[in-house]
């Protein structure tokens, strides 16, 4: 039932899981994905973290000025301080990846 | 050599998955909470079996899901100091895609 094994699972692919499993009607499904990814979107745009249990933590960082370095011509360029977004799996991921298939 | 890792926000908010749901049940008064719960699991639990075989979830917009394979090392027990060697292993990743980036600095 679950799509082709490895490959690139899209929203799409998502939205079929849901249709499948839940079966909600597939506008619904793609719909319900859409809203899903807004809101996890919405709120780290906030500056809020995310959180989801058993998957894991999407963290927010602020990182301060520095001094970069062209690698092509190495010309140093100042880099503005900026927010980056991490993603940190939950133990359980971690344990599932680590075993494979 | 030090690594500037970043500071996390101050504030120190965040979302649970029980407020995702929450606000998805804002977005669909038709469906009961019950499913929405099991809407969220299948649609996080397809990404987990996706990298758990292998592959890869790419969400445009977002970011995408991948696994990395790190190399066996050397690790050292940090309290004891004593080496320990730490098996090869695949490890998941993401890296936010490049509207997600640049909605973190507007």
């Amino acid at each position: 039932m679950r799509q082709p094994k490895a490959g690139t699972l899209t929203r799409a692919d998502l939205a079929d899981v849901v249709h499948q499993e839940i079966g909600l009607s597939r506008a619904e499904s793609a719909n319900i994905v859409e809203r899903i990814l807004h809101h996890m979107c919405a709120a780290l745009s906030d500056g809020e973290n995310v959180k989801i249990s058993g998957f894991g933590s999407f963290i927010l960082r602020d990182k301060g000025e520095r001094i970069g370095r062209n690698p092509k011509t190495g010309v140093e360029v100042p880099i503005a301080p900026r927010r980056v977004l991490t993603f940190r799996a939950s133990q359980l991921m971690r344990e599932r990846i680590v075993s494979g298939d | 050599m030090a690594i500037d890792n970043g500071s996390v926000p101050k504030g120190g908010i965040e979302v649970i998955r029980s407020e995702l749901v929450q606000k998805l049940c804002d977005d669909h008064p038709d469906l009961r909470i019950r499913e929405i719960e099991r809407v969220v699991s299948s649609f996080f639990d397809a990404i987990s079996d996706q990298l758990q075989q292998g592959g890869r979830v790419e969400l445009r917009g977002f970011g995408a899901f991948s696994t990395r394979d790190r190399d066996a090392r050397k690790g050292r027990n940090p309290r004891t100091g004593e080496a320990v060697d730490v098996d090869a292993k695949r490890v998941p990743y993401f890296k936010p895609g490049k509207e997600m980036r640049e909605r973190l600095n507007v």
